[in-house]
């Protein structure tokens, strides 16, 4: 089962070593990891999409809130939130291409933010599957570089 | 008044009552050394390697209930701390560790003596700290005590490097201090505490099981209240000997690995476990999808990642013990017309029953020195002296937790979750100092006593009173006897016949001591022991293959044990 959990923390020395310490040392794995300040003074906020079972991601839940440098730790389970990642992908790109590229870069609404006679380098923001799906449809014209941030999430406001 | 680091160290220190640092100087600490020098309000005690300085004050912190600190030197005398620290760190003891560090522009530089000593104790430590700045000192001092002490207590450890000790800053020491991360719960949810009330009320068959966390929260009394006010049962851990007095009708000794019998099956038949700041170790639990098959557990802890970590709980109750069972207390005021010896007697029944059978015994009749007839006669001549009794690791560690009976709390010090060889002896050196008219006995195996045994030194140096009695089998017994039970008899690497005098090793120190090598020497040798006004070494020479029963073979159902 795959959970994000989205903590609070001071902006301490050392104090991504010792969540990242948390899952190595107890054998937990990190999917991905994102990381950075907020915006009340000294205060950071790390996402994490890890995996295990209900009774692991109950320890991974205390564990952190154990941590004395976490404020306030949230976990994305059962409440409706927004997820985001972003891409950039540097695509090698030809005449027989370009034109391609930019009908599925338009298609998922990303953006082309360098561009080289023989390459595009585009922006994609959306949840995992999303950038997923573009991946696959660019795979095949010709991917140069690709670089992909972690999960950052958010508890959506009740609508009443 | 601007004060230099080393000095805003000590004036920090007097203001958490600090009477005694326990190390070894060195290059990077040299400055706070001099400092210290100069002043007469805490001793410093000169141990004779690190990781001894650090089983002192782990040894004085739990005997006394106070923190403990120890004040190392960079690189090396960091790294060899680290064994202390990680020990104090499995068994939640209070400690905060001060290393030297070279001088921070140096810092990351591979200088000399430089160790990345807070990357390196990151996991064994509760918090650690890199002191940057001199006008940060005493804030980090203050965080570090109010860590060490507080929730579920554990060792912090102070990075100081050389040039913040010479810096100087305005003092001014906080009163107060607050974590907005940190906040332990300390009071039980009433709710629940009323929910495990009715559970407690009307199970027919319930146990206390009673670990370190109880002794930590020096909640003996509410324990014993609420054992024989219901009249429960009570097993402890190894780490909760002494929580509740052995020698009462309601106690059942430890459970576990090498529990009792009586402990043992008491856990297989329960209908409710009531877990009192332990943790369900494995070497309690054995094969947890067997533990307690009949019970619903209560589970008292104040961390709340202890519960439901190995076995799962029926009823969380996160709160320091001793407040959650004064809380809980008075709510058993309703049943007072219940009759619970009544109610419990088919439970008491049957525990007698297994109390009278596969008592803990040995052979009497032999006429070599056996381990469990020295530790039931140490027990017996020294009943009245209320005794600090320390054990290394191994097989006498095991032998006196089942021979010796303990009826106090922070009596029995010994490593139980690292089993680090080489504590007993300084812890027991760090508790002669907590109490200094108190007397010290430390059992240790030959093995381990050799793990530490330059702090022969230490206790000449300090004229501690120290008693050591080395129960001496020439093998490494513990691994030796998994060999023998579970390896055909293969004893790789754990005969170590080959060893000093230690008679002639004590006595090279100055220090008193005796072999004896048979039974009938046993008892004048131990009330000569006892006598002696300073140290005394005791070479007990034991019965070489001698095995501690019952044994619970590892990852078997505790209810399998081996018991002969």
């Amino acid at each position: 089962m795959k959970r994000i959990f989205s903590i609070t923390v001071e902006n301490e020395a050392g104090v991504l070593s010792r969540v990242a310490n948390l899952f190595s040392a107890r054998g937990y794995n990190i999917e991905s990891l994102n990381v950075a300040p907020i915006n009340e003074e000294n205060l950071s906020r790390m996402t994490i999409v890890t995996e295990g079972d209900e009774a692991i991601l109950e320890q991974i839940g205390k564990q952190l809130n154990k941590l004395i440098d976490t404020i306030k730790v949230t976990e994305f389970g059962d409440v409706p939130f927004v997820e985001r990642e972003m891409a950039l992908i540097k695509m090698h790109t030809d005449l027989g291409t370009r034109a391609e590229v930019l009908r599925i870069v338009d298609i998922f609404r990303g953006k082309v933010v360098d561009v080289s006679p023989d390459s595009y380098t585009i922006e994609v923001t959306g949840d995992s599957g999303k950038i997923d799906a573009i991946l696959s449809l660019l795979e095949p014209l010709g991917i140069k570089e690709l670089a992909r941030t972690g999960k950052v999430a958010m508890i959506r406001e009740n609508k009443k | 008044m601007k004060l230099t680091g080393s000095q805003i160290f000590l004036e920090s220190l007097k203001k958490e009552k600090v009477e005694y640092i326990f190390g070894i100087p060195g290059g990077a600490i040299i400055d706070l050394h001099d400092e210290i020098y100069k002043q007469d309000d805490i001793n410093f005690i000169l141990t004779r390697h690190e990781q001894a300085a650090v089983h002192a004050a782990d040894g004085y912190a739990r005997s006394s209930g106070k923190p403990g600190v120890a004040l190392l030197t960079s690189g090396p005398g960091a790294t060899n701390g680290i064994t202390g620290i990680a020990t104090a760190y499995m068994d939640s003891i209070p400690l905060i560790v001060f290393t030297g560090q070279v001088p921070t522009p140096l810092i990351g530089n591979d200088a000399f003596q430089e160790a990345d000593i807070v990357g390196m104790t990151r996991s064994c430590t509760k918090y650690n700290f890199l002191v940057k700045d001199a006008k940060d000192l005493a804030r980090i001092i203050k965080k570090a005590f109010y860590i060490a002490t507080t929730g579920r207590p554990g060792p912090v450890l102070i990075d100081f490097p050389k040039d913040v000790q010479v810096a100087k800053a305005e003092f001014s020491y906080p009163e107060t201090i607050h974590l907005r991360g940190y906040n332990p719960t300390y009071h039980g949810n009433l709710k629940q505490i009323k929910k495990v009330v009715k559970a407690i009320a009307s199970a027919k068959k319930p146990l206390l099981y009673v670990g370190g966390g109880t002794i930590l929260s020096n909640a003996s009394d509410e324990l014993r209240k609420l054992a024989q006010k219901l009249r429960i049962p009570v097993f402890t851990t190894l780490m909760g000997i002494g929580a509740y007095p052995e020698d009462d009708d309601l106690s059942l000794g430890m459970a576990g690995m090498h529990g009792t019998y009586r402990a043992n099956m008491a856990i297989q038949y329960c209908d409710l476990l009531i877990s009192v700041g332990a943790r369900f170790d494995d070497r309690i639990t054995g094969k947890v999808s067997e533990f307690a098959p009949n019970a619903k557990v209560v589970h008292i802890d104040i961390d709340p990642t202890s519960i439901s970590k190995n076995i799962h709980v029926d009823y969380p109750l996160v709160g320091d013990v001793k407040l959650v069972l004064k809380e809980m207390l008075p709510m058993f005021d309703e049943y007072n017309h219940v009759d619970w010896n009544e109610v419990r007697k088919q439970w008491f029944e049957q525990i007698n029953k297994w109390k009278n059978e596969h008592k803990l015994a040995y052979e009497k009749e032999k006429k070599e020195i056996l381990p469990q007839y020295v530790i039931e006669k140490l027990c017996e001549i020294t009943k009245d002296d209320d005794p600090v009794i320390t054990t290394e690791v191994g097989q006498h560690q095991m032998w006196v937790a089942q021979f010796y009976t303990f009826t106090k709390p922070r009596r029995f010090l010994t490593s139980g979750g690292l089993g680090t060889m080489g504590y007993g002896f300084p812890a027991g050196i760090g508790a002669q100092f907590a109490y200094p008219d108190k007397p010290v006995f430390v059992f240790a195996g030959d093995g381990s006593f050799q793990m530490n045994e330059q702090e022969l030194a230490t206790l000449i140096a300090y004229d501690k009173p120290v008693k050591v009695i080395i129960l001496n089998n020439g093998f490494l017994g513990m691994v030796r006897q998994w060999q023998d039970l579970f390896y055909g008899k293969r004893y790789a690497a754990t005969d170590i016949e080959v060893q000093p005098d230690f008679v002639k090793l004590a006595e090279s120190y100055g220090i008193k001591a005796r072999q004896i090598r048979k039974k009938s020497e046993v008892e004048e040798a131990l009330i000569e022991m006892k006598e002696h006004k300073g140290p005394y070494i005791l070479d007990a020479v034991i019965d070489r293959e001698e095995n501690v029963y019952p044994m619970v073979p590892a990852g078997a159902a505790i209810s399998n044990m081996l018991l002969t």
